[in-house]
């Protein structure tokens, strides 16, 4: 079986995989990272949202053998070593953005890449179209464009907190 | 001393407690969980709608790597069916037809789905390979794959033994009154519609995981479950035959369930059957693939109305006839849904005097249906608010002023309707007026005409409705045909330092219930959020429990709690009155503090916990130590949440494709602990109605595949197909239960898709149609455009 040797949020892993063995199922049943979560088998839902080597990746989509050597960043590697959330999750959390949870993992890994990849700022309509790889049965996804929206001026340092944003 | 802030109790938008475990992804899932030496089970599934099982040959299989064990039906032969939880009675009185419900396929399979065969491995991958290796003899059988086709002369049996295909046949209300009415209407108006099957799609897929202690006996299943007790009710009592005390059921963080989590499914009871059989857990998680063949689907009725008004254009009587998809087996509440959740609402919020509907429920070679996100009230209100529309137009009212004609007096509560119903509080016209105003109804023209200048056609709906939720009274369902009682469980648990554990039989899979709960106690007790830890989802943590379905939550587990709350004041009161030498009718208290009254003499709740578990100074010969109180609340009625919502639509007439523009809901949801929280329960049901109503449709072929059985084919609502939604309510406070509340958690779902048709019908008013079935897809209506349907 191949042997696959990867970073994931800051820590160094090598992992006997099957070559079908996806990156999911690896970060899942290998290293017990439940964070990231599977929602469908089409790629259509985004719940599974990964980062390799900084941009956001499907996870489901992905087999873990191609992730020889990569940088994972996982939901549960988001935010700091002591625990200070990323202005994406305080975000999430400041508007409301998550009900039931499970797209939550995937939902906010997709919309830090997503907002990092525009530094000029997106528009509401920009974040909606933005968000068309992640789906979300709870919220009807207007209080997550809300967070997204606050959490890019803080990200891009306009803006303090995402409570200053909401102003 | 604890003193709550005022922005902790009821009506603050404190943030979600439950959200920085989901947001670091420390949420616990049934899928998270994993047990030593757990296997894998996965179920080989019928390819077919219909065909009798001549054979299914193992072997090959057995002797795949990793497997464990291969199970058939023939190993079940010990355990029992999937039981139904009502019962319904056909008009002649005669019980409805309960054909059974083999946890695996016996002898015939009856929809795509339908569970064959169990294989247990060392890894999912291993059993899903060792399942494609098991030889079906499969003797296809023709297909009864709709409503239409399981009612035709000849149709295929789905069950052998019921060849004419129907469940029940019921009515309600006075028929005779109903047809005198109609005899002096100066206006009837007919309208007939499919309300569209979907499927409920929670984005946590269903997964169960048994395990079973080999020195105790004692079975545990992890299960997504919106009602753990309910289903070591259901499972243990009537499937696999083990008493309550030997089998727990835990339903862990549960990604959304919107119904379709209520029911007892067969893969529970195959995981806690195997994992006892086999010594070692068994985990079995559904990919999206099998969630839509075996999750519970919802709606699917066939419906048409008749309307009978005076000159006046007040409504006279009411006449429904309804057919009802229940799928190839009945699910745990499916045959309650067309009737008494449903045939009961046809009142909505209108005076009507006379209404008769009757409901034919039909097996048919599909997926089970059951009750998803307002369940029975969506069809009927849909049903309700577009007939009022086709109502207007043909008869010439005006379509607000039809429905201000016809509304239920604001002082004319209670209001007893024709069907069965009755009614504790509502003001529909103020939640109309402020819909209209928010809306900007009387300047929708000049949108339209802006609209128009831009090539687009623009068009304004609206939907005034009311639904019944906060199940349920026992006694009243009871006689409805429900084999359970309704009522919640609430234990509040203060800890010798003032801290307090509130068990509770709700379950939260979204809602929030860890900080709206808290938020009770907060309000009544005083003790600050952070010190209040809410319980939920363990048979062998929480006494009992209904579970979480039907808006019921607050208004029948926070009542519960709300009076667990009154016996610890009470018991509170008692000590305090020991401790500051008082009479107890002199000891008032109040968030927190125990007063006697016209002196400066008190003390906090904490000082009165610690006493009661630090019995010192204490009246032991005539009160326990302690302080923890378990109450059982049983509502006196249903709770009727209502309001008015307006949709505004814009159609490309090059594509055909409608766009939402603008929505507003103004609701009345009672009193409202957390707006933060209702505003997003609003949002989200909008969502699912706005989906039901342009995009979402589960289709199935006449051969019964099931077309719409992915994620690619079936159209959820993504970000960029809903508009921002303008939320807003307007209480009137539930009469019956202590909180006042009535539940927000269904009334997007209910009151939406209507106001979105009557955009969309609105905005065609050129193109002479009276009526778009949903979804409204873009082929439809550019077929509508261009003269092509």
């Amino acid at each position: 079986m191949p042997q696959v040797s990867l970073t994931v949020n800051g820590k160094q892993h090598s992992v006997e995989v099957e070559g079908r063995t996806l990156l999911v199922e690896l970060l899942r049943e290998k290293l017990r990272l439940t964070g990231t979560h599977v929602g469908c088998d089409t790629s259509q839902c985004g719940a599974c949202v990964v980062h390799i080597n900084g941009e956001s990746v499907k996870s489901c989509t992905t087999l873990a053998a191609m992730c020889d050597g990569a940088e994972v960043t996982t939901i549960e590697g988001l935010a700091a070593a002591d625990g200070t959330l990323h202005p994406m999750q305080e975000a999430f959390r400041e508007y409301h953005a998550l009900q039931c949870g499970f797209c939550t993992p995937g939902m906010v890994m997709s919309a830090v890449d997503l907002v990092a990849k525009n530094p000029q700022g997106l528009s509401e309509p920009e974040i909606r179209e933005g968000l068309e790889g992640n789906l979300c049965r709870c919220t009807g996804y207007h209080n997550i464009v809300k967070a997204i929206a606050a959490a890019q001026e803080v990200m891009h340092g306009r803006r303090a907190s995402v409570a200053a944003a909401a102003e | 001393m604890n003193v709550v802030t005022p922005f902790e109790g009821i009506g603050a938008s404190v943030r979600r407690k439950e959200d920085l475990r989901f947001l670091s992804g420390r949420g616990q899932y049934t899928d998270d969980i994993n047990r030593p030496g757990q296997a894998h089970a996965f179920i080989l599934r019928s390819p077919h709608a219909h065909a009798r099982l001549r054979a299914v040959d193992t072997a090959a299989a057995a002797a795949m790597p990793g497997v464990v064990a291969i199970y058939t039906s023939a190993d079940l032969t010990a355990i029992g069916g999937i039981p139904c939880g009502w019962q319904i009675h056909n008009k002649d009185g005669t019980p409805m037809a309960e054909p059974k419900h083999p946890v695996l396929a016996e002898g015939k399979v009856r929809h795509v789905g339908d569970p064959v065969a169990v294989v247990v491995a060392e890894t999912r991958d291993q059993a899903r390979d060792a399942a494609e290796a098991i030889a079906v003899d499969y003797e296809v059988l023709p297909v009864a794959a709709s409503l239409a086709a399981a009612q035709a002369p000849g149709a295929p049996a789905v069950h052998d033994d019921l060849p004419s295909n129907l469940c029940y046949d019921w009515e309600i209300g006075d028929a005779a009154a109903v047809d005198a009415a109609f005899a002096r209407a100066a206006h009837r108006v007919v309208f007939e519609t499919t309300n569209n099957r979907l499927v409920p799609n929670a984005m946590e897929p269903r997964a169960a995981l048994g395990d079973y202690d080999t020195t105790s006996g004692e079975h545990t299943l992890y299960t997504t479950s919106q009602n753990p007790h309910v289903i070591r009710l259901l499972m243990g009592a009537f499937v696999l035959n083990i008493p309550e005390s030997k089998l727990r059921v835990v339903a862990p963080d549960v990604g959304g369930g919107f119904g379709s989590k209520i029911y007892h499914y067969a893969e529970e009871a195959i995981v806690t059957w195997a994992a006892a059989k086999l010594g070692r857990p068994v985990k079995w998680t559904a990919d999206r693939a099998e969630s839509f063949m075996s999750d519970a689907h919802g709606r699917d009725h066939v419906s048409r109305a008749e309307l009978a008004l005076d000159a006046e254009g007040k409504f006279l009587a009411l006449r429904v006839q309804t057919q009802a998809n229940m799928g190839a087996y009945l699910s745990t509440f499916a045959p309650c849904v067309p009737t008494y959740l449903y045939a009961t609402l046809l009142a909505g919020v209108y005076g009507t005097p006379a209404i008769h509907a009757e409901v034919k429920a039909v097996f048919t070679n599909t997926v089970p249906v059951d009750a998803y996100r307002g369940a029975g009230r969506p069809e009927a209100t849909f049903l309700l608010e577009r007939l009022v529309d086709v109502a207007a137009r043909q008869t010439g009212f005006d379509k607000l002023e039809l429905r201000r004609r016809n509304f239920i007096p604001t002082d004319a509560f209670p209001y007893q309707t024709p069907v069965a119903l009755q009614y504790d509080s509502g003001d529909y016209f103020s939640t109309l007026e402020q819909a209209l105003e928010t809306s900007g109804w009387n300047s929708f023209e000049e949108r339209r005409a802006e609209a128009m200048a831009r090539g687009r056609l623009r068009g304004i709906g609206i939907s005034t409705y009311l639904e019944a939720c906060g199940i349920a009274p026992s006694a009243v369902v009871g006689s409805l045909g429900a084999r359970a009682g309704l009522y919640e469980v609430g234990t509040i648990r203060v800890h010798p330092t003032g801290s307090v554990t509130v068990l509770t039989g709700a379950h939260s899979h979204g809602q929030g219930h860890e900080t709206t709960f808290a938020q009770l106690v907060a309000d009544k007790l005083g003790v600050p959020i952070a010190q209040v830890d809410i319980v939920h989802g363990d048979t062998n943590k929480v006494p009992f429990g209904m579970g979480t379905y039907g808006s019921r939550s607050l208004a029948v587990g926070g009542s519960a709690m709300d009076k667990a709350m009154d016996k610890i004041i009470a018991k509170g009161r008692r000590i305090a009155a020991h401790l500051m030498e008082a009479s107890v009718e002199d000891v008032e208290f109040e968030r927190g503090t125990f007063r006697v009254a016209g002196t400066d003499k008190s003390k906090s709740l904490t000082e009165i916990s610690l006493a009661a578990y630090v019995p010192h100074n204490y009246p032991i010969d005539e009160i326990e130590p302690g302080l923890e109180e378990t109450a059982f609340y049983d509502p006196k009625n249903f709770t009727y949440p209502g309001g008015c919502h307006i949709a505004e639509v814009e159609i490309e007439p090059e594509t055909g494709v409608v766009s939402l523009v603008n929505f507003t809901a103004v609701d009345d949801v009672g009193r409202v602990i957390n707006p933060m929280i209702v505003e997003g329960q609003v949002q989200g049901g909008v969502a699912q109605g706005v989906g039901q109503a342009l995009l979402e449709a589960c289709v199935y072929g006449e051969d019964g595949q099931l077309l719409s059985g992915s994620m690619m084919d079936y159209t959820m609502p993504r970000a960029d197909d809903l508009a921002p939604v303008s939320v807003a309510t307007h209480a009137t406070l539930c009469t019956h239960n202590p909180l006042g509340v009535k539940g927000c958690g269904e009334v997007g779902a209910i009151g939406s898709p209507p106001a979105v048709i009557n955009a969309v019908v609105d905005a065609l008013r050129d193109f002479g149609v009276n009526h778009v079935e949903m979804p409204a897809t873009p082929q439809k209506i550019w077929s509508i455009i261009h003269g092509k349907s």
